[in-house]
């Protein structure tokens, strides 16, 4: 949340990245629990988002299997990232939109372009106008131009292409970072086209993306490496923090990465050392302060009664009556008759008929 | 209830002709029951209940005013006219033998049965849309909910709250048993009570101690009531049952407390509350042999709740002098002799499937009757779902081996990716006896694209509900007054003798026959192998011709052919 302050340099500042709100799509495709850590890298990135202000009802959490109440899990109700449970990043307080099956390609697109059926609540859309900076956060298996979900289908890079040139379309939109952690991540962001996106990935074409530690109580990999280093680096923003996207690029060299982490800013029209971590990872709160006095009307009006309330008889009902039921008829269905009959009396009549009458009739049907 | 005058009880005014702006728009209580097992392990089970007098059905009014009650589910009540709601997450399988019977019952993942009012014309769409939005209140995947695994049972699910009209045409029934409880369930859950997770016994509920259980529930019952029976009021109640293991929760000695249980101790009540309570069970510990409690209280209350009658130890947290010096309440139990056998339930259930091979099979649901002398009729409810194709013909019931005739059956066939089966029956149980009900299946092949992103897990078919009014050793309350503890005036008790209770039995994992997913992939391969091999050898052979071609001559040899040229010599090949 930024305080709005009369200084001139901050104002420029406040007015020179042009959103009014943010949200977030946090996506982990991958199920079973020796994939633990991409879990705990999109909680990750989830804790650092909701700490630096982006509420739950601006974040779209999609997470493919649940490992905080696995029962493998030691530790029930969390989700470590680093070795000797240092840090839960579950917590308390999470909201998960999309869980288990739910997290498909198709829902996946669905919520990106906005067209979901007419009865998703709203915590599972992404309500984003032309004016909203949006963070993408994908992590998962992939390969060179493909990512897995679930171990049963995959999105190709074109696909996400496309999905982004439609959110483009229908100004879904203002700037959009996409950040993929997953093996040759940057095929991934190769086909982009469209305006206003800028895209990290933690490994190159031909690379692949290394986990981090693994922890012996638990017995699998915590984290994955990338995001480690990014989860380091996150925390250390707070939300009037001046970093700005050169710092984000440097993060996690391939000294301690082993891969070669990418980034594509080609499309993006603003200089990225003048964009903020905050302007992806935090969310805007403008502040209006007013010194004149509101008058609220009083809108509430006396209840009237229409004529005497209908007092019905108040009784619970029996919950086992069993005499009821034993005499209960059973629901009368409108009766058909059985497939096949219709069609069997008529060929019955017709031969009936042309028995009886002989068989030069015939050629007055036929 | 014998009870020493309670303190602080607002009444409600009952909702007469010309009223303006209620001055009390409803009440909250809570109150936490501990009881402990026989087993050394412990139960404790919270409820919060919200009162509230108003109509959300009523023609032309709007309710826009919400205090106690939480806005969310008041919105939901009065959009989809939904005259009762009950909806549970259950992680674990309650263990009827070793706890016996809980106070509100639930099956293993989540449930949900709701009970449209009749001015509904299409019930279908309303339950549809209702699964979405509870979807996005709970954080849990219901819109898994369709008609492939909802029911309409005809004679269980009675409503729980005031009404006449009992017409199964406006009843819905789903259960997914594959669905996960975890915190993103519980923290909109907290969110709904009035005073949140900040104060009161809401305090006490940390995830990471109440998922490191053997038995986990949280639920939502919300029903139409009648206040001295004289005005409706809406209950809202939020049920949370829990059951922590002593050897799981380490320490191994043979003690609980609420920081041990809960990691946390109580420090005041909910100011929003006007009863706030713990009661712990001291029925099976008269003289203090088998376990000792502190801090001690005068306060004692009985009950009668589940056929019998208990006493409670109450501690009433509205009074100062409950937190003591500390201003902090931690209620220690310690166990000191070793407790005898658990008195067996009177009602039990079980199932399993049998059979082998991955073509057919045969379910077995177990129902036991342990009362000595005395036989009672059950319902039981089975929805199984469509790609289990049952033969109803082999359906058999028997009691002490013998044929029992159920006096009352209602079998819905399933439709292929439509609609479940659904089978009761009303059995009347012989005293002292077990008896089983088999019925032989079929699995289905399922469509490649129908399967599970891991099929080899299986899949899993719903509980079946055995509910029962069975008789009770005590004499029941029929007539419900505000001064009953919640845990005892959940089930409405229309006759003295008996008492109505719900068991579920487990959920049943069965593994369909299922296909190699790499097959298509395969076969697209070899297919396009042996078309470019065989078809494109056979397609150049006979549309190309070969020609030979020369490499160019070194330059010896061109300097040569230059020279001859000028000659007019034949030149060199």
């Amino acid at each position: 949340m930024r305080i709005f302050t009369f200084c001139t340099i901050e104002t420029g500042q406040f007015f020179s990245s042009g959103h009014t709100n943010n949200w977030a799509v946090l996506v982990c495709t991958s199920r079973f629990w020796f994939n633990y850590r991409h879990v705990a890298n999109t909680l990750s990135v989830y804790r650092s988002v909701k700490r630096l202000g982006i509420p739950d009802s601006h974040i779209v959490l999609m997470l493919a299997d649940d490992m905080a109440c696995n029962y493998r899990n030691p530790k029930p109700a969390t989700v470590f990232s680093h070795k000797n449970m240092e840090l839960n990043v579950y917590g308390d307080d999470v909201e998960v939109d999309y869980r288990g099956y739910e997290v498909t390609v198709e829902n996946f697109l669905r919520v990106l372009t906005g067209r979901l059926p007419p009865s998703t609540p709203r915590s599972k859309r992404l309500l984003s106008d032309d004016r909203s900076n949006i963070l993408i956060y994908l992590t998962g298996h992939g390969g060179n131009g493909f990512l897995k979900f679930q171990d049963s289908e995959e999105i190709s890079n074109m696909e996400l292409a496309d999905a982004f040139e439609q959110m483009w379309q229908k100004r879904r939109y203002n700037e959009l970072l996409f950040i993929i952690d997953t093996c040759q991540g940057a095929s991934m962001y190769e086909r982009f086209y469209s305006p206003n996106l800028m895209a990290l990935a933690s490994s190159q074409v031909g690379e692949d993306s290394l986990s981090h530690q693994p922890d012996l109580a638990i017995g699998v990999h915590l984290m994955d490496k990338y995001t480690f280093y990014l989860l380091e680096f996150l925390e250390e923003v707070h939300p009037a923090s001046q970093a700005n996207m050169n710092d984000l690029f440097k993060v996690c060299p391939q000294s301690q990465c082993v891969s070669t982490p990418g980034h594509r800013t080609d499309l993006f029209q603003r200089n990225p050392g003048s964009v903020l971590i905050t302007d992806f990872f935090g969310s805007v709160r403008k502040v209006e302060i007013t010194k004149d006095t509101i008058n609220l009307t009083s809108s509430l009006k006396p209840l009237i009664q229409s004529g005497d309330m209908q007092i019905e008889s108040l009784t619970y009902v029996d919950q086992l009556p069993v005499a009821e039921i034993i005499h209960q008829k059973p629901k009368q269905k409108d009766w058909h008759p059985p497939d096949g009959f219709i069609l069997g009396l008529w060929t019955l009549i017709l031969l009936v008929f042309f028995q009886t009458y002989g068989i030069k009739h015939l050629k007055h049907i036929f | 209830f014998r009870f020493p005058s309670p303190i602080g009880h607002i009444s409600t005014c009952p909702s007469l002709i010309g009223q303006c702006c209620k001055t009390h728009p409803g009440s909250f209580q809570e109150e936490l029951v501990i009881r402990p097992l026989h087993s050394g392990d412990i139960y404790a089970s919270f409820q919060f209940r919200t009162l509230w007098d108003t109509d959300f059905l009523q023609e032309g009014q709007k309710v826009s005013h919400y205090r106690l009650f939480p806005k969310s589910l008041g919105q939901v009540l009065s959009k989809f006219s939904v005259r009762e709601l009950h909806i549970s997450f259950t992680q674990g399988f309650w263990r009827t033998m070793q706890w016996g019977q809980p106070f509100i019952p639930s099956p293993p993942g989540a449930e949900l049965w709701v009970w449209f009012h009749d001015t509904v014309s299409d019930v279908d769409g309303n339950w549809k849309e209702l699964t979405n939005v509870l979807s996005g209140i709970f954080c849990a995947s219901l819109n898994f909910i369709d008609l492939t695994n909802t029911v309409q049972p005809s004679a269980s699910f009675k409503p729980l709250g005031l009404g006449n009209a009992t017409d199964h045409r406006f009843l819905r029934y789903a259960t997914l048993p594959r669905e996960i409880v975890c915190t993103e369930n519980l923290t909109p859950w907290k969110k709904l009570l009035p005073c949140g997770s900040k104060a009161g016994l809401a305090v006490l509920m940390k995830s990471e101690k109440l998922f490191h259980s053997s038995f986990h529930s949280q639920a939502v019952h919300i029903r139409p009531i009648c206040q001295q029976c004289s005005s409706k009021a809406w209950e809202l109640r939020q049920t949370l049952n829990v059951v922590f293991d002593l050897h799981t929760s380490g320490q191994g000695k043979k003690e609980w407390s609420l920081f041990k249980m809960f990691s946390r101790t109580l420090t005041e009540a909910c100011p929003l509350a006007s009863s706030s309570k713990v009661y712990v069970d001291i029925t099976d510990n008269p003289e203090g042999e088998l376990f000792e409690l502190s801090p001690a209280t005068p306060l004692l209350g009985q009950a009668v709740v589940l056929g019998d009658r208990r006493t409670y130890s109450v501690y009433d947290l509205s009074r100062a002098e409950t937190f003591g010096q500390l201003r902090s309440f931690n209620l220690l139990l310690r166990w000191k002799g070793d407790s005898g056998d658990m008195l067996r339930p009177l009602l039990h259930a079980e199932r399993y499937v049998a059979g082998f091979g991955l073509q057919t099979g045969e379910i077995h649901t177990v129902i036991y009757n342990n009362h000595p002398y005395r036989a009672f009729p059950v319902l039981l409810m089975d929805s199984v779902p469509w790609y289990l194709q049952l033969y109803i013909h082999t359906l058999t019931v028997t009691s002490k081996s013998r044929d029992n005739k159920p006096s009352y059956i209602h079998y819905q066939p399933a439709k292929d990716r439509h609609r479940p089966h659904l089978l009761e029956m009303l059995i009347q149980l012989p005293p002292h006896s077990m008896t089983e009900v088999t019925v032989q299946f079929e699995r289905a092949l399922l469509k490649w694209t129908e399967y599970t992103p891991d099929p080899n897990h299986g899949f899993y078919v719903g509980s079946s509900v055995v509910s029962a009014l069975v008789p009770s050793m005590v004499a029941m309350r029929t007539n419900f007054t505000q001064d009953q503890p919640l845990f005892s005036s959940f089930v409405p008790v229309k006759e003295e003798s008996s008492y109505f209770v719900r068991v579920y039995t487990e959920p049943l994992l069965v593994n369909l026959p299922t296909p190699d997913f790499s097959m298509p992939y395969n076969v697209i391969c070899l297919t396009c192998t042996v078309v470019a091999v065989g078809y494109g050898s056979f397609y150049n052979l006979l549309t190309r011709t070969f020609q030979v071609d020369e490499p160019s001559p070194p330059l010896s040899k061109r300097l040569a052919n230059l020279i001859r040229r000028m000659r007019g010599v034949p030149l060199l090949t």
